[in-house]
Order: structure tokens, then sequence, then C-alpha cells
């Protein structure tokens, strides 16, 4: 027994303990405060915010992520080009430097902020609300965050989204979701890009990236695309009205 | 390397907690961490101190608990341990569970030096 490590806390006396009881002070004037909040506090209760803003303009949200050059710029090309007739898209972009990723969409004729991180290998909540102040979504569809390239980082971080979809390029390979899996666990959709390679390449095998995929117990559906050719794209562009659908 | 971004919320969070109970400084930090929060604990204790300099916590040591990782089978209903990437049912081998434990990044109590006596808590 010691009063150190708590190990004399038992369920009989542990509320004259706690916070707030008759004991919380010790001997040398410490306290202890049970606290139970989550570190990003924070972050998710901009997230909540910024969910709520695009609920109020009916706006479905997507936030994409892969490693860099998996081919999420392309995408979004690719989805304006068959697209855009029909929805208002609108573009966060964040990258380290550099607004050759917005100019590639406002080339296309969609709005496009770009978010500079500088060394921030990740966008997060507040990041996305402030270039929300420079966007507006009078009228607007859909809104696609482009996340900072990276299996890693932007997978603790909610922005506020309504789905996560992932990118998973096939010259990658398709262990991808066994060896990121707290990126893979968190995608609602997985998109196989540059699927054009696939018979290049010979050994990205879809089936084992699927598998891959359920072993983390994630059952979002992949789809097999190529920006390049268009292969594939109408299940990801039928997915993508579905939900665009729903938000209205 | 976002623990120094993590470390940076979590002296928010403990700055406030030290504010609204009037304390000179924090001693100790308990933080639960669950392998699949995306956070490492090494990376986490290393950027602390950059995060902490010149704050209520500067001198303050953090504690890091590590979470297991533990599903429930929505299939046959038992609990199972589970790896970061095989998060299978050991029982049946069906892969649809819910992780009920393992992604946690939750800060659980500090310890407060100099607290003024009699204050409200409100955490």
């Amino acid at each position: 027994m010691c009063d150190t490590c708590g190990c004399n806390v038992t369920p009989g006396n542990e509320h004259l303990v706690a916070a707030g009881g008759r004991f919380a002070h010790t001997s040398s004037g410490a306290e202890s405060v049970e606290v139970l909040k989550g570190l990003l506090d924070a972050n998710d209760r901009q997230a909540l915010h910024n969910r709520e803003y695009f609920k109020r303009h009916s706006v479905f949200a997507v936030n994409l992520m892969s490693s860099p050059g998996a081919g999420k710029t392309a995408l979004l090309e690719a989805t304006i080009d068959a697209l855009g007739a029909d929805l208002n898209i609108a573009v966060v972009e964040g990258d380290l430097e550099t607004e050759n990723d917005a100019n590639r969409i406002r080339d296309k004729g969609v709005p496009a902020i770009q978010i500079s991180t500088g060394s921030a290998c990740h966008l997060d909540a507040h990041m996305v609300h402030n270039a929300l102040h420079e966007l507006s979504l009078d009228g607007i569809d859909v809104v696609f965050i482009e996340n900072v390239g990276n299996l890693v980082c932007p997978a603790s971080f909610d922005l506020g989204q309504h789905c996560n979809v992932a990118l998973l390029s096939t010259p990658e390979g398709h262990d991808k979701p066994a060896k990121y899996p707290v990126m893979f666990r968190a995608a609602d959709v997985v998109l196989i890009t540059k699927s054009d390679l696939l018979e290049v390449l010979g050994d990205f095998d879809p089936d084992a990236a699927e598998s891959y995929l359920r072993q983390i117990a994630n059952p979002a559906p992949l789809y097999n695309v190529s920006a390049r050719t268009g292969d594939g794209m109408t299940t990801w562009l039928e997915w993508l009205r579905r939900e665009v659908g729903r938000q209205r | 390397m976002h623990e120094l971004a993590i470390c940076q919320a979590l002296i928010g969070q403990v700055s406030d907690v030290a504010r609204s109970n009037r304390a000179a400084a924090v001693s100790d930090i308990f933080v639960s961490i669950g392998p699949l929060s995306g956070v490492e604990g090494p990376l986490m204790q290393n950027a602390f101190p950059i995060a902490a300099a010149g704050t209520v916590a500067g001198a303050a040591k953090l504690h890091l608990r590590s979470m297991p990782i533990r599903v429930h089978c929505e299939e046959c209903g038992r609990e199972s341990e589970a790896g970061m990437n095989r998060l299978v049912c050991e029982h049946c081998g069906d892969w649809r569970t819910r992780l009920i434990s393992g992604d946690e990044l939750l800060l659980q109590r500090v310890i407060l030096e100099n607290a003024a006596a009699g204050v409200e808590k409100n955490v």
C-alpha cells in the first residue's frame, strides 16, 4: 500500500480520493483531476461545426486520402469532366507547398482553395474551416477535400467530411491496407487507381487488396478505376451521385 | 509526425484544466493510447517536451498507458484479442467484427500542484 501509484484506492474509498472528494488533495498540495477527454477534442468539435455547415448547405463532403502520387487530382479532373455539367463541385486542396493542384482544378472551371500546410503532414478541421471562409457553398453539391498525400497522419484527424475515400494506386502494391491499417480502417470507399496499369504490372491482385481490407474488419467497397482511360469510372460516379442525392 | 500536433492539443486541454482549478503547475499527465489511434507512444514522448515548454505543464511527466486491441464478433458474439492489421475474430475467423478497444487517444487524469483549495472542479 502506498500513496503514489494508487494501489491503496479501492472501490469502497475511491469516491473520497476522486476529484472533488474529501481527500483529493494529497499532503504535498497536489491534486488529481479526472478529465476523460479525447486528445483531439478541439479538432473534433471544429469538425462537427464543419459538418453542420456542410449540412446547412446540403453539401456532400468527401475527404480524399492516399499516398503522394496515387492520383487524387487526376481522379478529381476526370470526375469533373464526367459530372461537371450535372453537379456543382468545389475543391479544397491540401499540399505542403505550391498552388499546382488547385490550378489544375481551376483550369476545369471549378472553384478550388489551396491550403498550404508548410511542413504539416495532414489537414485538420481548423485548416478546412479557414479554407471554407474563402469558398461560397451556395449552389454547391459536393466538396472534395484533397488531403495531403500521406497514408499515416491524415487518418487521425476528422475534418467534418461525410465520407472518407482512400485511393490505392496499383504501383503501390496490394498489401497497403495491411501496412497502413489506421488509414484503410477509416475508408468508406477504396478506389484502386491507375487500374490501366494492372496488366503491365502483373503483380497487383485486386482480390488480395480486398482480402487485406476485410482483415482489418472494413466492409467498404473497392472499385477499380482508371482516370486516364475512364475504365471503371462509372461505378465510382454512380456511388458519388447516390451519396450526393442523400445529402439533398 | 503528427504527434507534435497531438501533443499541442493535449497541452491545450491540460492548460484548461489547470486554469479552471487555479493550479500553479501540472506534475503528471495520464493518457490512454491504443495502437489503432495512429499515434505512436515513443514519438509522443519525444514531442511532448517541445509542446510543453513554457506552459503550465513544462515540468510535467507524461504517462502513457497502452490499450489492448480487442474486437467483438458480430457473427459469433464473442470477444477476442486482435492485431493491428488482423481484426478478425480469433474464435470463428469471421472478419465482421467491431472494435471495442484499441483506438483510444484519451486524456485520463492530471495531477495539479498547489491547486487552490475548495475550487469547484468543472472538467
